[in-house]
Protein backbone atom coordinates (compact mmCIF):
# COMPACT_ATOMS: atom_id res chain seq x y z
CA UNK A 1 0.00 0.00 0.00
CA UNK A 2 1.40 3.43 -0.89
CA UNK A 3 2.39 5.22 2.30
CA UNK A 4 2.18 8.99 2.40
CA UNK A 5 4.56 11.28 4.18
CA UNK A 6 2.11 12.29 6.85
CA UNK A 7 0.47 9.14 8.07
CA UNK A 8 1.34 9.48 11.75
CA UNK A 9 -1.45 12.00 12.15
CA UNK A 10 -4.92 10.49 12.31
CA UNK A 11 -6.57 13.91 11.92
CA UNK A 12 -5.23 14.27 8.38
CA UNK A 13 -7.66 13.27 5.64
CA UNK A 14 -5.51 10.50 4.29
CA UNK A 15 -7.70 9.18 1.54
CA UNK A 16 -4.98 6.97 0.10
CA UNK A 17 -5.09 4.85 3.24
CA UNK A 18 -8.61 5.29 4.57
CA UNK A 19 -11.70 4.81 2.55
CA UNK A 20 -14.50 7.32 2.79
CA UNK A 21 -17.17 5.76 4.99
CA UNK A 22 -20.64 6.78 5.98
CA UNK A 23 -20.09 5.83 9.64
CA UNK A 24 -23.72 6.43 10.20
CA UNK A 25 -27.04 6.11 11.85
CA UNK A 26 -29.95 5.17 9.60
CA UNK A 27 -33.49 4.15 10.49
CA UNK A 28 -36.78 3.22 8.89
CA UNK A 29 -40.26 2.67 10.42
CA UNK A 30 -43.43 1.30 8.85
CA UNK A 31 -46.77 2.90 9.63
CA UNK A 32 -50.30 2.53 8.31
CA UNK A 33 -50.15 4.03 4.83
CA UNK A 34 -46.39 4.36 4.38
CA UNK A 35 -42.92 4.53 5.87
CA UNK A 36 -40.78 7.09 7.65
CA UNK A 37 -37.06 6.97 6.94
CA UNK A 38 -34.26 8.96 8.56
CA UNK A 39 -30.51 9.35 8.57
CA UNK A 40 -27.75 11.57 9.95
CA UNK A 41 -25.55 13.54 7.56
CA UNK A 42 -21.93 12.79 8.37
CA UNK A 43 -19.34 11.17 6.01
CA UNK A 44 -15.87 10.59 7.44
CA UNK A 45 -12.36 9.72 6.19
CA UNK A 46 -10.65 8.60 9.36
CA UNK A 47 -11.20 11.45 11.82
CA UNK A 48 -11.95 14.13 9.22
CA UNK A 49 -15.52 14.85 8.24
CA UNK A 50 -15.47 14.86 4.45
CA UNK A 51 -19.10 15.92 4.09
CA UNK A 52 -21.18 17.27 6.99
CA UNK A 53 -24.41 17.57 5.00
CA UNK A 54 -24.56 14.20 3.22
CA UNK A 55 -27.88 12.92 1.93
CA UNK A 56 -27.92 9.23 2.79
CA UNK A 57 -31.57 8.79 1.80
CA UNK A 58 -31.23 7.91 -1.87
CA UNK A 59 -34.21 7.62 -4.21
CA UNK A 60 -34.27 4.33 -6.11
CA UNK A 61 -37.66 4.86 -7.65
CA UNK A 62 -40.55 7.28 -7.26
CA UNK A 63 -41.79 5.74 -4.00
CA UNK A 64 -38.80 3.59 -3.02
CA UNK A 65 -35.79 4.90 -1.12
CA UNK A 66 -32.71 3.33 0.38
CA UNK A 67 -30.73 4.38 3.45
CA UNK A 68 -26.99 3.87 2.94
CA UNK A 69 -24.38 2.93 5.54
CA UNK A 70 -20.86 1.54 5.23
CA UNK A 71 -18.47 2.44 2.45
CA UNK A 72 -19.61 5.56 0.58
CA UNK A 73 -18.15 4.37 -2.74
CA UNK A 74 -19.69 0.88 -2.47
CA UNK A 75 -23.16 2.08 -1.49
CA UNK A 76 -23.24 4.82 -4.14
CA UNK A 77 -22.20 2.33 -6.82
CA UNK A 78 -24.74 -0.28 -5.65
CA UNK A 79 -27.54 2.30 -5.44
CA UNK A 80 -26.76 3.58 -8.97
CA UNK A 81 -26.78 0.02 -10.34
CA UNK A 82 -30.06 -0.92 -8.60
CA UNK A 83 -31.70 2.37 -9.70
CA UNK A 84 -30.88 1.46 -13.29
CA UNK A 85 -32.06 -2.14 -12.96
CA UNK A 86 -35.30 -1.18 -11.19
CA UNK A 87 -36.07 1.58 -13.71
CA UNK A 88 -35.61 -0.88 -16.56
CA UNK A 89 -37.76 -3.49 -14.80
CA UNK A 90 -40.50 -0.93 -14.11
CA UNK A 91 -40.64 0.09 -17.78
CA UNK A 92 -40.85 -3.57 -18.81
CA UNK A 93 -43.64 -4.16 -16.30
CA UNK A 94 -45.38 -0.86 -17.13
CA UNK A 95 -46.19 -0.67 -13.43
CA UNK A 96 -44.71 0.75 -10.24
CA UNK A 97 -42.16 -1.78 -8.93
CA UNK A 98 -42.62 -3.57 -5.60
CA UNK A 99 -40.45 -2.56 -2.64
CA UNK A 100 -39.63 -6.25 -2.27
CA UNK A 101 -38.23 -6.26 -5.81
CA UNK A 102 -35.93 -3.36 -5.01
CA UNK A 103 -34.82 -5.07 -1.81
CA UNK A 104 -34.19 -8.30 -3.73
CA UNK A 105 -31.99 -6.48 -6.24
CA UNK A 106 -29.96 -4.99 -3.40
CA UNK A 107 -29.69 -8.40 -1.78
CA UNK A 108 -28.55 -10.07 -5.02
CA UNK A 109 -25.71 -7.59 -5.40
CA UNK A 110 -24.72 -7.41 -1.73
CA UNK A 111 -24.67 -11.20 -1.36
CA UNK A 112 -22.92 -12.01 -4.66
CA UNK A 113 -20.11 -9.56 -3.99
CA UNK A 114 -20.14 -9.87 -0.21
CA UNK A 115 -16.34 -10.35 0.01
CA UNK A 116 -15.62 -7.16 -1.92
CA UNK A 117 -18.31 -4.88 -0.52
CA UNK A 118 -18.95 -3.13 2.77
CA UNK A 119 -22.54 -1.98 2.60
CA UNK A 120 -25.40 -1.97 5.09
CA UNK A 121 -28.61 -0.85 3.39
CA UNK A 122 -32.19 -0.32 4.51
CA UNK A 123 -34.71 -0.34 1.65
CA UNK A 124 -38.05 1.33 2.38
CA UNK A 125 -41.00 2.52 0.34
CA UNK A 126 -44.64 2.24 -0.58
CA UNK A 127 -46.25 0.13 -3.27
CA UNK A 128 -49.94 -0.42 -4.08
CA UNK A 129 -49.84 -4.15 -3.29
CA UNK A 130 -48.45 -4.24 0.24
CA UNK A 131 -48.40 -0.59 1.38
CA UNK A 132 -45.47 0.70 3.42
CA UNK A 133 -42.62 -1.77 3.84
CA UNK A 134 -39.12 -1.77 5.36
CA UNK A 135 -36.54 -4.34 4.30
CA UNK A 136 -33.07 -4.49 5.80
CA UNK A 137 -30.02 -5.76 3.86
CA UNK A 138 -27.10 -5.69 6.31
CA UNK A 139 -23.41 -6.51 5.60
CA UNK A 140 -23.21 -10.05 4.25
CA UNK A 141 -26.29 -9.83 2.09
CA UNK A 142 -29.20 -11.18 4.14
CA UNK A 143 -32.60 -9.63 3.43
CA UNK A 144 -35.48 -9.50 5.85
CA UNK A 145 -38.62 -7.42 6.34
CA UNK A 146 -38.98 -5.61 9.67
CA UNK A 147 -41.52 -3.09 10.99
CA UNK A 148 -38.62 -1.02 12.41
CA UNK A 149 -35.01 -1.17 11.35
CA UNK A 150 -31.87 0.69 12.42
CA UNK A 151 -28.42 0.51 10.90
CA UNK A 152 -24.95 1.99 10.82
CA UNK A 153 -22.32 2.47 13.51
CA UNK A 154 -24.64 4.63 15.63
CA UNK A 155 -27.41 2.06 15.70
CA UNK A 156 -25.70 0.11 18.50
CA UNK A 157 -26.52 2.96 20.90
CA UNK A 158 -30.24 3.05 20.21
CA UNK A 159 -31.39 -0.58 20.09
CA UNK A 160 -32.63 -0.24 23.67
CA UNK A 161 -34.45 3.02 22.91
CA UNK A 162 -36.06 1.62 19.77
CA UNK A 163 -37.10 -1.70 21.36
CA UNK A 164 -38.71 0.03 24.35
CA UNK A 165 -40.37 2.94 22.50
CA UNK A 166 -41.71 1.28 19.35
CA UNK A 167 -45.42 0.50 19.30
CA UNK A 168 -47.32 -1.07 16.43
CA UNK A 169 -49.96 1.21 14.91
CA UNK A 170 -48.22 4.57 15.43
CA UNK A 171 -49.37 7.50 13.32
CA UNK A 172 -47.20 9.33 10.81
CA UNK A 173 -46.43 12.18 13.24
CA UNK A 174 -45.58 9.75 16.04
CA UNK A 175 -43.23 7.85 13.70
CA UNK A 176 -41.50 11.10 12.69
CA UNK A 177 -41.00 12.08 16.32
CA UNK A 178 -39.80 8.56 17.20
CA UNK A 179 -37.28 8.53 14.33
CA UNK A 180 -35.98 12.04 15.00
CA UNK A 181 -35.47 11.31 18.69
CA UNK A 182 -33.75 7.98 18.07
CA UNK A 183 -31.37 9.51 15.52
CA UNK A 184 -30.61 12.43 17.82
CA UNK A 185 -29.68 10.09 20.65
CA UNK A 186 -27.42 8.05 18.36
CA UNK A 187 -25.75 11.17 16.92
CA UNK A 188 -25.11 12.40 20.44
CA UNK A 189 -23.15 9.29 21.38
CA UNK A 190 -21.59 8.04 18.13
CA UNK A 191 -18.59 10.03 16.91
CA UNK A 192 -19.10 8.90 13.32
CA UNK A 193 -22.68 10.21 13.23
CA UNK A 194 -23.72 13.83 13.33
CA UNK A 195 -24.67 16.92 11.38
CA UNK A 196 -28.35 17.29 10.58
CA UNK A 197 -31.23 14.80 10.70
CA UNK A 198 -32.75 14.09 7.31
CA UNK A 199 -36.25 12.61 7.30
CA UNK A 200 -38.60 11.46 4.56
CA UNK A 201 -42.17 10.16 4.55
CA UNK A 202 -43.10 7.87 1.67
CA UNK A 203 -46.78 7.13 1.09
CA UNK A 204 -49.37 6.83 -1.64
CA UNK A 205 -49.36 10.63 -1.97
CA UNK A 206 -45.65 10.72 -2.71
CA UNK A 207 -42.51 11.73 -0.81
CA UNK A 208 -42.21 14.55 1.75
CA UNK A 209 -38.67 15.41 2.83
CA UNK A 210 -37.54 17.42 5.80
CA UNK A 211 -34.33 18.48 7.49
CA UNK A 212 -33.88 19.09 11.21
CA UNK A 213 -30.88 21.36 11.79
CA UNK A 214 -28.51 21.03 14.74
CA UNK A 215 -30.13 23.65 16.95
CA UNK A 216 -33.62 22.31 16.27
CA UNK A 217 -32.88 18.73 17.34
CA UNK A 218 -34.93 17.36 20.27
CA UNK A 219 -33.24 17.90 23.61
CA UNK A 220 -32.73 15.19 26.19
CA UNK A 221 -30.88 15.31 29.50
CA UNK A 222 -28.29 18.05 29.86
CA UNK A 223 -25.70 15.67 31.29
CA UNK B 1 -25.26 -0.96 -28.74
CA UNK B 2 -22.24 0.73 -30.33
CA UNK B 3 -19.83 2.07 -27.76
CA UNK B 4 -18.29 5.47 -28.39
CA UNK B 5 -15.77 5.14 -25.57
CA UNK B 6 -12.02 5.01 -26.11
CA UNK B 7 -11.73 2.60 -23.16
CA UNK B 8 -12.06 -1.02 -24.22
CA UNK B 9 -14.22 -2.95 -21.79
CA UNK B 10 -12.31 -6.05 -20.79
CA UNK B 11 -14.57 -9.00 -20.01
CA UNK B 12 -13.77 -10.75 -16.74
CA UNK B 13 -12.98 -7.61 -14.79
CA UNK B 14 -9.66 -6.02 -13.88
CA UNK B 15 -6.89 -8.45 -12.94
CA UNK B 16 -5.40 -7.51 -9.62
CA UNK B 17 -2.56 -10.05 -10.04
CA UNK B 18 -0.02 -7.29 -10.60
CA UNK B 19 -0.92 -5.74 -7.26
CA UNK B 20 0.14 -8.95 -5.50
CA UNK B 21 3.32 -9.03 -7.59
CA UNK B 22 4.10 -5.42 -6.70
CA UNK B 23 3.63 -6.14 -3.02
CA UNK B 24 6.03 -9.11 -3.26
CA UNK B 25 8.62 -7.07 -5.17
CA UNK B 26 8.34 -4.29 -2.61
CA UNK B 27 9.01 -6.77 0.19
CA UNK B 28 12.01 -8.23 -1.69
CA UNK B 29 13.50 -4.80 -2.33
CA UNK B 30 13.08 -3.82 1.29
CA UNK B 31 14.87 -7.02 2.36
CA UNK B 32 17.93 -5.93 0.33
CA UNK B 33 17.89 -2.60 2.14
CA UNK B 34 16.70 -0.44 -0.75
CA UNK B 35 13.43 1.42 -1.05
CA UNK B 36 11.33 1.46 -4.18
CA UNK B 37 10.94 4.87 -5.86
CA UNK B 38 8.00 6.78 -4.50
CA UNK B 39 5.31 7.71 -6.98
CA UNK B 40 5.24 11.43 -7.64
CA UNK B 41 2.31 12.82 -5.67
CA UNK B 42 0.71 16.18 -5.83
CA UNK B 43 0.64 16.74 -2.04
CA UNK B 44 -1.76 19.46 -2.72
CA UNK B 45 -4.40 21.99 -1.94
CA UNK B 46 -7.28 22.10 -4.41
CA UNK B 47 -10.69 23.62 -3.90
CA UNK B 48 -13.79 24.85 -5.63
CA UNK B 49 -16.70 27.15 -4.89
CA UNK B 50 -20.08 27.76 -6.53
CA UNK B 51 -20.94 31.46 -6.82
CA UNK B 52 -23.66 33.54 -8.43
CA UNK B 53 -22.69 33.11 -12.08
CA UNK B 54 -20.72 29.84 -12.03
CA UNK B 55 -17.84 28.06 -10.30
CA UNK B 56 -14.32 29.05 -9.30
CA UNK B 57 -11.70 26.29 -9.08
CA UNK B 58 -8.34 26.82 -7.41
CA UNK B 59 -5.11 24.87 -6.97
CA UNK B 60 -1.54 25.29 -5.77
CA UNK B 61 1.33 24.34 -8.12
CA UNK B 62 3.72 22.13 -6.13
CA UNK B 63 4.38 18.49 -7.08
CA UNK B 64 6.38 16.44 -4.56
CA UNK B 65 8.37 13.21 -4.76
CA UNK B 66 8.72 12.17 -1.15
CA UNK B 67 10.11 15.23 0.66
CA UNK B 68 11.57 16.85 -2.49
CA UNK B 69 9.71 19.27 -4.73
CA UNK B 70 9.70 17.66 -8.17
CA UNK B 71 7.90 20.46 -10.00
CA UNK B 72 7.58 24.01 -8.69
CA UNK B 73 4.97 25.04 -11.21
CA UNK B 74 2.84 22.11 -12.28
CA UNK B 75 -0.68 22.58 -13.57
CA UNK B 76 -3.32 20.83 -11.47
CA UNK B 77 -6.43 22.21 -13.12
CA UNK B 78 -7.16 19.88 -16.02
CA UNK B 79 -9.38 20.43 -19.04
CA UNK B 80 -12.34 18.07 -19.33
CA UNK B 81 -14.52 19.91 -21.83
CA UNK B 82 -15.00 23.58 -22.85
CA UNK B 83 -17.38 24.10 -19.93
CA UNK B 84 -15.94 21.63 -17.38
CA UNK B 85 -12.57 21.64 -15.60
CA UNK B 86 -11.18 19.29 -12.95
CA UNK B 87 -8.57 19.82 -10.21
CA UNK B 88 -6.58 16.72 -9.25
CA UNK B 89 -4.85 15.67 -6.03
CA UNK B 90 -3.12 12.39 -5.26
CA UNK B 91 -0.81 10.51 -7.62
CA UNK B 92 0.12 12.95 -10.43
CA UNK B 93 0.07 10.32 -13.19
CA UNK B 94 -3.31 9.00 -12.08
CA UNK B 95 -5.02 12.40 -12.04
CA UNK B 96 -3.47 13.36 -15.39
CA UNK B 97 -4.43 10.14 -17.21
CA UNK B 98 -7.87 9.77 -15.60
CA UNK B 99 -8.89 13.30 -16.55
CA UNK B 100 -7.54 12.84 -20.09
CA UNK B 101 -9.42 9.56 -20.58
CA UNK B 102 -12.70 11.00 -19.35
CA UNK B 103 -12.14 14.19 -21.39
CA UNK B 104 -11.69 12.10 -24.51
CA UNK B 105 -14.73 9.91 -23.85
CA UNK B 106 -16.81 12.95 -22.99
CA UNK B 107 -15.92 14.63 -26.28
CA UNK B 108 -17.04 11.54 -28.20
CA UNK B 109 -20.20 11.39 -26.10
CA UNK B 110 -20.86 15.08 -26.77
CA UNK B 111 -20.49 14.57 -30.52
CA UNK B 112 -22.83 11.60 -30.31
CA UNK B 113 -25.55 13.47 -28.38
CA UNK B 114 -24.99 16.76 -30.20
CA UNK B 115 -25.09 18.63 -26.88
CA UNK B 116 -22.71 20.42 -24.56
CA UNK B 117 -21.58 17.85 -21.94
CA UNK B 118 -23.05 18.03 -18.45
CA UNK B 119 -21.01 18.04 -15.26
CA UNK B 120 -23.06 15.17 -13.87
CA UNK B 121 -22.06 13.03 -16.87
CA UNK B 122 -18.37 13.67 -16.22
CA UNK B 123 -18.99 12.85 -12.55
CA UNK B 124 -20.67 9.53 -13.43
CA UNK B 125 -17.87 8.53 -15.79
CA UNK B 126 -15.16 9.40 -13.27
CA UNK B 127 -16.80 7.65 -10.31
CA UNK B 128 -17.57 4.50 -12.29
CA UNK B 129 -13.97 4.26 -13.49
CA UNK B 130 -12.46 4.89 -10.06
CA UNK B 131 -14.83 2.37 -8.42
CA UNK B 132 -13.86 -0.23 -11.02
CA UNK B 133 -10.22 0.13 -9.92
CA UNK B 134 -11.21 -0.15 -6.24
CA UNK B 135 -9.08 2.78 -5.06
CA UNK B 136 -5.84 1.65 -6.72
CA UNK B 137 -6.01 4.72 -8.97
CA UNK B 138 -5.03 7.39 -6.45
CA UNK B 139 -6.97 10.29 -7.91
CA UNK B 140 -8.93 12.66 -5.68
CA UNK B 141 -10.67 15.24 -7.85
CA UNK B 142 -12.62 18.47 -7.60
CA UNK B 143 -14.85 18.64 -10.67
CA UNK B 144 -16.59 21.87 -11.58
CA UNK B 145 -18.40 23.36 -14.54
CA UNK B 146 -21.45 25.12 -15.91
CA UNK B 147 -24.00 23.41 -18.11
CA UNK B 148 -27.64 23.83 -19.18
CA UNK B 149 -28.75 23.15 -15.59
CA UNK B 150 -26.49 25.77 -14.02
CA UNK B 151 -23.20 25.62 -12.12
CA UNK B 152 -22.20 22.33 -10.45
CA UNK B 153 -19.35 21.26 -8.18
CA UNK B 154 -18.41 17.70 -7.18
CA UNK B 155 -15.67 16.14 -5.05
CA UNK B 156 -14.59 12.67 -6.16
CA UNK B 157 -12.60 10.29 -3.95
CA UNK B 158 -10.19 7.55 -5.13
CA UNK B 159 -12.57 4.74 -4.19
CA UNK B 160 -15.32 6.19 -6.31
CA UNK B 161 -17.60 8.04 -3.90
CA UNK B 162 -18.72 11.56 -4.82
CA UNK B 163 -20.31 14.49 -3.03
CA UNK B 164 -22.20 17.33 -4.67
CA UNK B 165 -21.63 20.46 -2.60
CA UNK B 166 -21.44 24.27 -2.88
CA UNK B 167 -17.82 24.30 -1.69
CA UNK B 168 -15.21 21.53 -1.53
CA UNK B 169 -11.51 21.10 -0.76
CA UNK B 170 -9.18 18.15 -1.36
CA UNK B 171 -5.55 17.25 -0.86
CA UNK B 172 -3.13 17.40 2.05
CA UNK B 173 -3.91 21.10 2.54
CA UNK B 174 -7.67 20.56 2.46
CA UNK B 175 -8.13 21.14 6.20
CA UNK B 176 -6.48 24.55 6.02
CA UNK B 177 -8.52 25.51 2.94
CA UNK B 178 -11.78 24.18 4.42
CA UNK B 179 -11.23 26.34 7.52
CA UNK B 180 -11.20 29.43 5.29
CA UNK B 181 -14.33 28.28 3.44
CA UNK B 182 -16.28 27.45 6.58
CA UNK B 183 -15.51 30.93 7.90
CA UNK B 184 -16.27 33.05 4.85
CA UNK B 185 -18.44 31.15 2.37
CA UNK B 186 -21.83 32.65 1.53
CA UNK B 187 -24.27 31.48 -1.13
CA UNK B 188 -24.53 33.60 -4.33
CA UNK B 189 -21.27 35.53 -3.95
CA UNK B 190 -20.04 37.96 -6.59
CA UNK B 191 -17.17 36.90 -8.84
CA UNK B 192 -14.49 39.03 -7.19
CA UNK B 193 -15.44 37.85 -3.72
CA UNK B 194 -15.50 34.20 -4.85
CA UNK B 195 -12.04 34.55 -6.47
CA UNK B 196 -10.69 36.19 -3.31
CA UNK B 197 -12.14 33.40 -1.18
CA UNK B 198 -10.63 30.64 -3.32
CA UNK B 199 -7.30 32.47 -3.48
CA UNK B 200 -7.23 32.77 0.31
CA UNK B 201 -8.20 29.13 0.80
CA UNK B 202 -5.36 27.93 -1.45
CA UNK B 203 -2.99 30.37 0.24
CA UNK B 204 -3.95 28.87 3.61
CA UNK B 205 -3.01 25.45 2.21
CA UNK B 206 0.24 26.74 0.71
CA UNK B 207 1.49 28.44 3.85
CA UNK B 208 0.28 25.90 6.42
CA UNK B 209 0.81 22.57 4.62
CA UNK B 210 4.24 21.29 3.70
CA UNK B 211 2.93 19.35 0.72
CA UNK B 212 1.51 22.45 -0.99
CA UNK B 213 3.37 25.48 -2.23
CA UNK B 214 4.43 27.84 -5.00
CA UNK B 215 1.75 29.70 -6.94
CA UNK B 216 -2.04 29.83 -6.98
CA UNK B 217 -3.88 28.88 -10.16
CA UNK B 218 -7.52 29.84 -10.59
CA UNK B 219 -10.13 28.80 -13.12
CA UNK B 220 -13.37 30.79 -13.33
CA UNK B 221 -16.12 29.02 -15.29
CA UNK B 222 -19.30 30.83 -16.24
CA UNK B 223 -21.96 30.19 -18.86
CA UNK B 224 -20.18 30.49 -22.17
CA UNK B 225 -16.81 31.64 -20.80
CA UNK B 226 -13.78 30.23 -18.99
CA UNK B 227 -10.97 32.32 -17.45
CA UNK B 228 -7.95 30.09 -16.88
CA UNK B 229 -5.77 32.27 -14.65
CA UNK B 230 -2.38 30.61 -14.48
CA UNK B 231 -0.79 31.98 -12.42
CA UNK B 232 -3.36 34.06 -10.64
CA UNK B 233 -1.12 34.82 -7.71
CA UNK B 234 2.63 34.23 -7.46
CA UNK B 235 2.60 33.80 -3.71
CA UNK B 236 6.14 32.42 -3.57
CA UNK B 237 8.40 34.38 -5.91
CA UNK B 238 12.04 33.30 -5.72
CA UNK B 239 14.00 35.87 -3.75
CA UNK B 240 16.74 38.03 -5.32
CA UNK B 241 20.22 37.45 -3.93
CA UNK B 242 21.55 40.58 -2.24
CA UNK B 243 25.21 39.76 -2.92
CA UNK B 244 27.12 38.23 -5.84
CA UNK B 245 29.69 35.40 -5.83
CA UNK B 246 31.24 36.43 -9.17
CA UNK B 247 34.94 37.05 -8.75
CA UNK B 248 36.91 39.44 -10.98
CA UNK B 249 39.49 38.01 -13.40
CA UNK B 250 42.86 37.86 -11.67
CA UNK B 251 41.47 37.25 -8.16
CA UNK B 252 43.23 33.89 -8.10
CA UNK B 253 46.86 34.23 -9.13
CA UNK B 254 48.12 31.72 -11.80
CA UNK B 255 51.48 30.14 -10.87
CA UNK B 256 52.13 27.79 -13.84
CA UNK B 257 50.37 26.99 -17.11
CA UNK B 258 50.85 23.82 -19.25
CA UNK B 259 49.02 23.45 -22.61
CA UNK B 260 48.86 20.00 -24.34
CA UNK B 261 47.17 20.04 -27.77
CA UNK B 262 45.29 16.79 -28.51
CA UNK B 263 45.75 15.44 -32.07
CA UNK B 264 42.23 14.54 -33.16
CA UNK B 265 41.65 13.61 -36.79
CA UNK B 266 38.17 13.41 -38.30
CA UNK B 267 37.60 9.72 -39.14
CA UNK B 268 34.03 9.81 -40.40
CA UNK B 269 31.54 12.57 -40.93
CA UNK B 270 27.89 12.03 -41.66
CA UNK B 271 25.11 14.59 -41.80
CA UNK B 272 21.50 13.67 -41.13
CA UNK B 273 18.99 16.42 -41.75
CA UNK B 274 16.14 16.62 -39.24
CA UNK B 275 12.63 17.08 -40.51
CA UNK B 276 11.69 20.30 -38.82
CA UNK B 277 8.52 20.95 -40.78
Amino acid sequence: IVSTFNNYNDLYPDWTQREVSTGTTIMAVEFEGGVVIGADSRTTTGAYIANRVTDKLTPIHERIFCCRSGSAADTQAIADAVTYQLGFHSIELDEAPLVQTAASLFREMCYRYREELMAGIIVAGWDPRRGGQVYTVPVGGMMTRQPVSVGGSGSSYIYGYVDSNYRAGMSKEECLKFTAEALTLAMERDGSSGGVVRLAVISEQGVERQVILGNQLPKFSTV
Amino acid sequence: MASVSVCQYRPGGFSFENCKRNALLEADINKLGFSSPAARKTGTTICGVVYKDGVVLGADTRATEGMVVADKNCSKIHYISPNIYCCGAGTAADTEMTTQIISSNLELHSLSTGRLPRVTTANRMLKQMLFRYQGYIGAALVLGGVDCNGPHLYSIYPHGSTDKLPYVTMGSGSLAAMAVFEDRYRPNMEEEEAKRLVRDAIAAGIFNDLGSGSNIDLCVITKGNVDYLRPHDMANKKGVRTGSYRYKHGTTGVLTKAVTPLNLEVVEESVQTMDTS
